[in-house]
């Protein structure tokens, strides 16, 4: 039988695994090693749906150290990993205004 | 103000105890997320795009100087500096830590602040009009019928787990300022013929991707009925509305499947057998719920003292004071709204700065009380009119004092993809662009009463369906696109809008909402006739010829 996961996930480009970090919900990307990153640059890459499958997989039986996982586009520049989305780009740089008080 | 007692005090302190031994065991990983997400729910804790999100009810929008200094020390301590001020007289914290939570919890509870019952399905905090207890056109204080349902409706264990959350809102005025008839349950109080005081009961309202105004089923409800009837109510909705599609789960789409009239009688049947029993209300109860509400040691003053009528040759005095200062039931008094929504920023944010500010305000001006109302605006409630000049020169100093209340950039808006993990596009740019556009109170004030609201995606949290101008964001292939309707209100004579025409992009709907107000201009028969009764006359099309002729 198919995972539901199998059955949902149809990568056609780069992502990454995102989730929130559980003790503060900050953003966080999954690395190669296994562990969680701030930084989108250090996160894994992958191309295919299988590999994404597998990247995820791993992410949610992570049950401690981040929250609610899922893949991600990104976008590839010959020096940069970027969000490949706006609302990916607003959880990468933070909200679009200025916050009250730093205006 | 209204006195808690020791119940309700251990009740949230016990509950602080329960949620800090529930985040400990989620940290050290005794409960998985799945066990653990709807005990923070019913703590009013989300998950949004960049952090944990901490709701707090303001029961029927009232606070204290104590609780709002409160709000201002978490907004500090444990999070940005900031809060946000919802459209359901509840505050919002974008930035707190899990593992801060419980000591956040714990500072709220010393003023009896809590996040209960502002998430998950059950029923949410019980809101009615800011100005309740001093509205001149009030038949009685709504906050006491609001404070009787909270009470009954607090962790009752039948309506814990409903199909989907409960939104009940009261209003006891002629002019509704609680939006009653966009919620589960709206009551106004009003007189029958013999002159008695009771409750029109509407229900099965709300916006979201189905929106419905509120259908009466019950046209006066006496006061002694109203927790049966509620409770009949929510039987009904808890037996037969729908648990296998979140979508057809509100109590809406089950008045609207089954009709007012079955679904009326299917309340008035669960009615007969509860009507007379435990929930008939004893007045005794009533009036010591009814006690609890203090009201201010008020002076005997009259109306328009001379302070006031020296500080009118001040231009800028006299534009606040025609704008953010409304009528009181008592002469020599008079209620001050506030305005959240300066020029360019986000509606509805207070800085913890603004808010111990306000709360030092309220302390010296207004018998230590303030209220937070559904349009994001607080107000202070108890102000001498001899007072005023001295209390703008205060609010103005810390920003709270913009003349724009009720105006075209006193928008309402979701936090939207802004901070959001539902939305779909951005609220808040909009809105400060919006008000840039007309940051001339000139053009704001020849414009007239004019409400914007504006969400993030249809879920509808900025009530987009009953602005005079809605503004919604979608999305189209990556895209954050608008979609607008005009001719919406919240009030008593309330309306959902129409749509206007197809969806426009986000570097044009400020454009888009400048037409729609040149329009208004053109068409309008005389400068009295507000937007909304313009659109009512001349129907939506002009408005669309204009918007769509040049796009």
């Amino acid at each position: 039988m198919t995972s539901p996961l199998q059955q949902k996930l149809k990568v056609t480009g780069p992502v990454v695994v995102t989730a929130n970090r559980l003790g503060d919900g900050a953003v966080v990307y999954r690395s190669a090693d296994g562990s969680w990153t701030k930084d989108l640059a250090a996160a894994a890459v992958v191309t295919t749906t299988p590999a994404a499958i597998e990247l995820l997989t791993a992410a949610l039986a992570d049950k401690l150290k981040a929250v609610d996982a899922y893949v991600a586009p990104v976008e590839l520049t010959p020096q940069h990993v970027l969000p490949g989305n706006l609302r990916e780009r607003i959880r990468f740089n933070g909200p679009t205004v200025a916050l009250p008080g730093e205006r | 103000m209204y006195i808690y007692d020791d119940f309700d005090r251990t009740l949230v302190d016990e509950r602080v105890r329960e949620f800090r031994d529930q985040v400990a065991r989620r940290l050290s990983g005794e409960l998985t997320e799945e066990e653990f997400k709807p005990l923070r729910l019913m703590n009013g804790v989300y998950l949004q795009l960049h952090a944990y999100m901490l709701r707090i009810a303001i029961p029927y929008g009232t606070l204290s100087s104590d609780q709002l200094r409160m709000l201002a020390h978490v907004a500090r301590r444990y999070d940005r500096n900031y809060g946000h001020f919802t459209t359901r007289q509840n505050i919002q914290f974008n930035w707190i830590k899990l593992e801060e939570l419980p000591d956040a919890t714990a500072d709220l509870a010393r003023v009896g602040l809590h996040g209960m019952q502002t998430s998950g399905n059950c029923v949410r905090n019980i809101t009615t009009d800011q100005w309740a207890g001093v509205a001149p056109d009030e038949i009685e204080d709504p906050r006491i019928w609001a404070e009787l349902l909270r009470q009954h409706l607090t962790l009752h264990p039948e309506f814990s787990f409903l199909p989907r959350k409960f939104k009940i809102a009261l209003t006891a005025s002629a002019h509704d300022r609680a939006a009653v008839k966009i919620h589960d349950i709206g009551l106004r109080m009003h007189r029958n013929g013999a002159g008695e005081a009771g409750f029109e009961v509407m229900v099965g309202g709300g916006l979201g991707r189905t929106p419905f105004l509120g259908k009466t089923i019950k046209p006066f409800l006496p006061k002694r009925d109203l927790l049966s009837y509620v409770e009949a109510i929510m039987r009904t909705y808890n037996q037969y509305g729908r648990r296998d599609n979140i979508y057809k789960a509100r109590i809406k789409i089950l008045v609207h499947e089954l009709g007012a009239e079955r679904f009326a009688r299917e309340v008035e049947e669960e009615w007969r057998s509860i009507k007379d029993g435990a929930l008939a209300l004893d007045p005794a109860v009533v009036d010591d719920i009814a006690a609890r509400f203090r009201y201010p040691d008020y002076e005997a003053l009259a109306d328009d003292p001379p302070e006031l009528a020296q500080a009118r040759a001040d231009n800028r005095f006299r534009v606040w004071l025609d704008n953010s200062v409304s009528n009181h039931k008592l002469p020599g008094y008079a209620i001050v709204t506030l305005s959240l929504k300066p020029e360019g920023a986000p509606p509805g944010d207070a800085t913890a700065q603004q808010m111990d500010a306000i709360a030092d305000v309220a302390e010296r001006y207004s018998f230590g009380e303030i209220r937070v109302g559904h349009e994001q605006n607080l107000a202070l409630p108890h102000v001498a009119q001899r007072d005023l000049p001295a209390l703008w020169r205060a609010l103005d100093e810390i920003g709270v004092a913009t003349p724009n209340v009720n105006l075209i950039s006193d928008i309402i808006a979701c936090p939207g993809l802004d901070y959001c993990s539902l939305a779909n596009a951005r609220s808040i740019p909009v809105a400060e662009e919006i008000t840039r556009r007309f940051k001339d109170l000139d053009l704001a004030r020849n414009l007239g009463r004019l409400h914007i609201n504006i969400s993030g995606c249809i879920n509808a949290c900025g009530h987009h369906h009953i602005g005079h101008i809605g503004i919604l964001g979608v999305e189209k292939n990556g895209e954050e696109y608008y979609q607008v309707t005009i001719g919406g209100r919240a009030d008593e004579g309330a309306e959902l809008g129409k749509i206007l025409g197809p969806a426009v992009p986000y570097g044009e709907i400020a454009d888009v909402v400048e037409d729609i107000a040149a329009a208004y201009l053109e068409l309008r028969e005389r400068p009295d006739e507000i937007f909304i009764d313009t659109v009512a006359r001349v129907g939506v099309d002009p408005f669309k010829e204009r918007v769509y002729a040049a796009r």
